[in-house]
């Protein structure tokens, strides 16, 4: 299924993966944790250090990013805020589309709601899932999203690698496993933790009120099942008129 | 069909309900209330602007333009000053007792530098722009004109503090916006944190 | 049923002198008793009569938060995706607004297909009901339409090839077709001008049709009164006083009876509201993320799931416009049920097993056509959206020869009631 389902995305050349009916079984599970804001202050840091030279999140504004994951202003101001002067700017970037068009073929897409549409898992396989093809503009390709333009920013911490292609029994080409030919400056551990900070910030940053959300939900049921028993003893009582 | 009802239950038990329901429905409401406020972004366009005043002349005034409203920033000479106590009897408000003002610019020159006068440039009276005439005793304006804001709407006058003349349509003193001095130079119009 | 109530209030002095005050000049009175403190409803209503006013609530709460929708939302493609995303991000609680929209659009159809059935259990489609039907049928081509039309106005990804697919099928129609789209869309794409009509539609058009169906729908129900689990017609038996026997008056009985319901239907709101607003991409779906690209076509699309059924029966169709013609008529069919049902009883607890074999095959099929539309068509799925489809239009078609033929039990002249 999986095979056959990469395979289908190789042919229709198509990037992403939304599917109203399930899938997403092929993807490494990003056990991330949105209370973590230890964790949501790196994905942060990660994020306008290393994706935001090309990738904008534009409808994210800075001061309720810094009060949601626990940064003070001033901390805010210090440790992201590189392209914006207040503190209530949105995550843009200057880049024009137009120019990022001409060095990767397709203008990099905003990142604020990329959570919610592809899935957390995705992402984690994602970064996680670059190896060399010099087939490829860039000279990599990526095992969750075959065929993509984006180049491996992270590959100074990751490190670089080969795929190992064999010939399933079936005629199809997969990846059977990896050969180092860069060391990154991270060990797998500490690269891995590392994307799965970036990714919870995406989470985060895709939904930034779902913490507050579920919080508030616990209050609206619990105060809907005090109205259910009223209303409940008030039916009984009535019907006792026509039993 | 029972006989007997509990009537005191029933009741005790509508009204309970109802109560309920009502508490229920006034959270509801809550949200939809509150979506009406200023949004962020509302907020982020109309967060305080900041000015610099190290190119403005003495007798010069600046406008700043913050949360759609224009805001005058004037640089008071010495003689302007002088003019402010002399005119005092002719004022509504002198002392600046109405909340027009924030509590630091609640003194005789309305204002946390004397020199520095920063108000929000819309007459009281039916928010019309005044205009500014520090002109002495000009013809239109009469003998007794000292200089200060005269508004072509209605002609309501104020002083060089944005204090209002007694006799005109306008009731209270130009407002004072929250501001501060980030610097000699600068000042942060819309914020006033950490001002007295 | 004594006549004075228990609750009834003491005649005050002023507030009653108001009401006469009223009543003299608008029938206030008597407009609440006759749809509440004195329609008589039969007693016996189960679980399966709450989804009417259930879709009643959801009716409300769509037309609250649409209303405070439109006071942010902007229809115009350069604007509409960014702007939900400003009500969900910088509009104090918009997200909650949003939320309470989105999953009412989802929950509508819920109810109603739930009060649909309903109907088919207890033959509500039945003379002298048949009017009452065709109006809920309308409300239902009403509520599709107000569906779609509001589907487009996020304008993401799902929004954009959703409107092309289903604005497209009445291109299948010959002749007029492909100028008929192009006046549909006001362009030669789903554009700008597009969405700004289907805004327009989406916020006046519909829910004014909307409301007076509703209205129509409950006019034409008190006229005729409510059928039962047991589809015995209570006027049929009245008491000395001129009021049914089965019969007890709307209010106060089930109005306390269907708070109930209301209160449980918006424990499982909330729960799906505030815990899985997206419900796994059912009620919002992923690609719907993406701001709509009118050179890209997401790679799996599919409609809302409340439109998968007919989705699936266009699909199982090799040819453009028998699919578009039997779409149509999957829907179209539901009209005719009153004069294909030829049973001599209305309510499932009398008939015989044919018919209960036959309404259980509907059911089926109806699920399991919902079940294929969101599936891409490949594997065993289209093999299995053809024999779903055959099976939903069996229903209908032999319907007036099953239900003739089909052995029934005995009616009871009143209503079984017990506690």
């Amino acid at each position: 299924m999986t095979r056959w389902l990469l395979a289908l995305l190789v042919l229709a050349g198509l990037p992403g993966f939304a599917s109203a009916a399930g899938g997403g079984a092929a993807y490494e599970h990003a056990n991330i944790n949105l209370s973590n804001q230890a964790s949501l202050q790196r994905g942060a840091r990660n994020f306008v250090n290393y994706c935001m030279g090309c990738h904008s999140a534009q409808y994210v504004r800075y001061n309720r990013l810094a009060e949601d994951v626990g940064l003070s202003e001033d901390q805010m101001v210090t440790n992201l805020m590189w392209a914006a002067e207040k503190p209530h700017e949105t995550m843009e970037i200057a880049m024009p589309g137009s120019d990022a068009e001409r060095w990767f073929g397709v203008t990099p897409p905003d990142l604020s709601l990329i959570a919610r549409a592809r899935g957390k898992d995705y992402l984690y396989t994602f970064l996680k899932g670059f190896y060399l093809d010099d087939t490829r503009p860039a000279g990599v390709n990526n095992i969750a999203l075959p065929g993509a333009s984006m180049p491996h920013v992270l590959w100074e911490l990751q490190g670089l690698r080969r795929a190992q292609i064999e010939t399933d029994a079936e005629g199809h080409e997969v990846i059977s496993g990896y050969e180092t030919v860069v060391e990154g400056q991270l060990t797998e551990e500490e690269y891995d933790s590392f994307v799965l900070d970036l990714v919870n910030f995406l989470v985060y940053i895709a939904e930034p009120v779902k913490l507050e959300r579920e919080r508030l939900g616990v209050w609206v049921i619990f105060f809907l099942l005090v109205f259910l028993l009223m209303s409940y003893l008030l039916k009984q009582e009535y019907w006792k008129d026509v039993r | 069909m029972t006989a007997e009802v509990d009537t005191s239950r029933r009741h005790f038990l509508t009204v309970t309900t109802a109560v309920t329901g009502a508490v229920g429905a006034g959270f509801a409401a809550t949200p939809f209330l509150a979506s009406w406020k200023p949004s962020a972004r509302a907020q982020a366009l109309g967060a305080p602007v900041e000015i610099d005043i190290s190119k403005l002349d003495p007798g010069a005034m600046a406008r700043v333009k913050w949360r759609g409203k224009a805001v005058w920033v004037l640089h008071r000479t010495k003689e302007m000053l002088d003019t402010l106590p002399a005119v005092v009897g002719e004022l509504r408000d002198p002392e600046s007792v109405e909340p027009q003002q924030p509590d630091y610019a609640a003194n005789e020159f309305r204002s946390i530098r004397p020199e520095i006068l920063v108000v929000v440039g819309n007459c009281t009276h039916l928010g019309c722009a005044p205009i500014e005439r520090f002109d002495v005793a000009p013809e239109d304006l009469g003998a007794d004109w000292r200089g200060g804001f005269y508004c072509p709407c209605h002609g309501s006058k104020f002083d060089l503090a944005g204090r209002v003349f007694r006799g005109v349509p306008a009731p209270l003193n130009l407002a004072v916006p929250p501001y501060r001095f980030l610097n000699e130079n600068s000042i942060l119009i819309g914020d006033d944190t950490g001002v007295a | 049923m004594s006549s004075t109530r228990p609750d009834a209030l003491p005649d005050g002095g002023k507030l009653s002198a108001l009401n006469d005050w009223v009543n003299a000049r608008f029938p206030l009175k008597k407009m609440w008793d006759e749809h509440a403190a004195e329609y008589y409803a039969p007693k016996n209503f189960n679980v399966w009569y709450v989804f009417g006013v259930l879709s009643m609530v959801v009716l409300v709460i769509q037309l609250l938060t649409g209303l405070f929708l439109t006071m942010n939302y902007k229809p115009s493609s350069a604007e509409a995706f960014a702007s939900v995303e400003y009500i969900m991000r910088d509009v104090e609680w918009g997200w909650l607004i949003r939320y309470m929209h989105s999953t009412g659009a989802s929950a509508f159809f819920i109810v109603v297909y739930l009060h649909m059935f309903r109907a088919m259990l207890y033959g509500s489609y039945r003379k002298p009901r048949e009017l009452v039907w065709i109006i809920g049928m309308l409300i239902y081509l009403a509520l599709m339409a107000e569906a779609f039309f509001g589907y487009l106005l996020p304008w993401g990804q799902m929004s954009y090839w959703g409107a092309q697919v289903i604005v497209s099928l009445f291109g299948a129609i010959p002749g007029i077709g492909e100028s008929l789209v192009e006046w549909i869309r006001g362009d030669f794409y789903i554009s700008d001008i597009t969405l700004n009509r289907f805004f327009a539609l989406h916020v006046i058009a519909l829910p004014l049709v909307l409301l007076g169906l509703v209205v129509a729908h409950i006019l034409a129900l008190h006229e005729v009164g409510s059928n039962n689990p047991d589809g015995v017609e209570i006027k049929n038996t009245k008491g000395p006083d001129g009021k049914p026997l089965d019969g007890i008056p709307f209010h106060p009985y089930y109005t306390v009876k269907d708070l109930v319901a209301i209160v449980i239907f918006l424990i499982a709101f909330a729960s799906v509201m505030f815990f899985a607003p997206e419900m796994g991409g059912y009620f919002l779906e992923h690609a719907n993320f993406e701001p709509a690209n009118a050179l890209k076509t997401p790679e799996h699309i599919a409609p809302v799931w409340y439109f998968t059924p007919f989705y699936a029966i266009l699909r199982a169709v090799p040819d453009k416009l028998m699919g578009v013609i039997l779409m149509g008529l999957a829907i179209g069919l539901f009209f005719l049920l009153p004069w294909l049902d030829r049973s001599p009883v209305k309510s499932i607890r009398y008939r015989g097993w044919i018919h209960k074999l036959a309404l259980t095959l509907f059911a089926i099929c109806f699920v399991g056509l919902g079940y294929i539309g969101v599936k891409p068509a490949v594997g065993i799925y289209p093999l299995l959206g053809r024999i779903f489809s055959v099976g939903y239009f069996a229903f209908f078609l032999l319907m007036p020869f099953y239900t003739r033929i089909d052995k029934t039990k005995p009616v009871p002249d009143r209503v079984t009631y017990h506690d």
